[in-house]
């Protein structure tokens, strides 16, 4: 699954409308992952998860900011996320299958946020991006 | 089997009090065609489902969206019995449509962004993992007489 050249559009403009609020929305991405899939706090037994808290903050600007980086490369995001790649699959080894939880739990956040601009052509773009960026984040697994 | 805290179960059927089935019931379906394009399996007498806004703009989309959530409703009325109330559509979407049950989870998924799209910052986390758990408890339901 790849992206078209229309999907690569459609990824940039809500991405320019995300990053105006970036942080809160990375927050409550992270927060929706919690409440739907508790299992998930299992990574975070060192973090106070609690809404509002400063870790769940920095954490949730983390992985936006990251989002941000694949959008700006979306043409080499194996390479703009090659580290992160690498700390995923050494360090962090977070099972894949939450990936696919993160990844909706983001789309749910940018359709509450922007339900205008989040079209069914958007969410179908933005669906595969997530898939591509998990992709990559998995890639050095095994 | 699933079980619905008080406050979830008021948290789904309020949400549920205000969803236009009809229409998002349509929208539902349309994105699960449109996102996941191999879901079209299932609708090759349906028409035209060449583009995104032919998928959102076909009456046979629409009507057979409003009557999945229909059935979503009976759900809703039902959270302590998901298993019972869903046990002849399980037997059909086995027996007769043949539809592999990871497309109820995709649908269910589906449903939930339409619900954020419609209700804004008032599907909240908490309100969101309510209807998690039912459109989970659905397809488990949907899938329970596979075999």
């Amino acid at each position: 699954m790849s992206l078209t050249k229309s999907d690569k559009a459609l990824i940039a403009t809500l991405w320019s409308k995300i990053a105006t609020q970036a942080d809160s929305i990375g927050t409550e991405a992270l927060e929706r992952l919690f409440a739907s899939y508790p299992q998930t706090k299992t990574y975070f037994p060192h973090f106070d998860l609690h809404s509002g808290s400063a870790q769940l903050r920095g954490h949730g600007s983390k992985v936006v900011s990251a989002i941000g980086d694949a959008v700006k490369n979306i043409d080499n995001i194996e390479k703009a996320l090659s580290k992160l790649s690498e700390l995923h699959a050494y360090i962090l080894r977070v099972d894949p299958v939450n990936f696919k939880l993160l990844s909706h739990s983001f789309l749910v956040t940018i359709a509450a946020h922007f339900p205008a601009d989040f079209t069914a052509e958007a969410h179908a773009a933005w669906d595969k991006f997530l898939s591509i960026v998990s992709s990559v984040l998995t890639e050095k697994y095994r | 089997m699933v079980h619905f805290t008080a406050e979830e179960k008021s948290s789904i059927t309020s949400t549920w009090g205000k969803v236009n089935v009809e229409e998002t019931g349509g929208e539902a379906l349309g994105r699960l065609l449109v996102v996941y394009p191999w879901t079209q399996r299932f609708f090759d007498s349906f028409g035209n489902l060449s583009s995104a806004s032919a998928i959102l703009g076909n009456p046979k989309v629409k009507a057979h969206g409003k009557k999945v959530l229909t059935s979503l409703g009976d759900a809703v009325k039902n959270l302590d019995n998901l298993k019972g109330t869903f046990s002849k559509l399980s037997e059909l979407h086995c027996d007769k449509l043949h539809v592999d049950p990871e497309n109820f989870r995709l649908l269910g998924n589906v449903l939930i962004v339409v619900l954020a799209i419609h209700f804004g910052k008032e599907f909240t986390p908490e309100i969101q993992a309510a209807w998690q758990k039912l459109v989970a408890g659905v397809a488990t339901a949907l899938a329970h007489k596979y075999h």
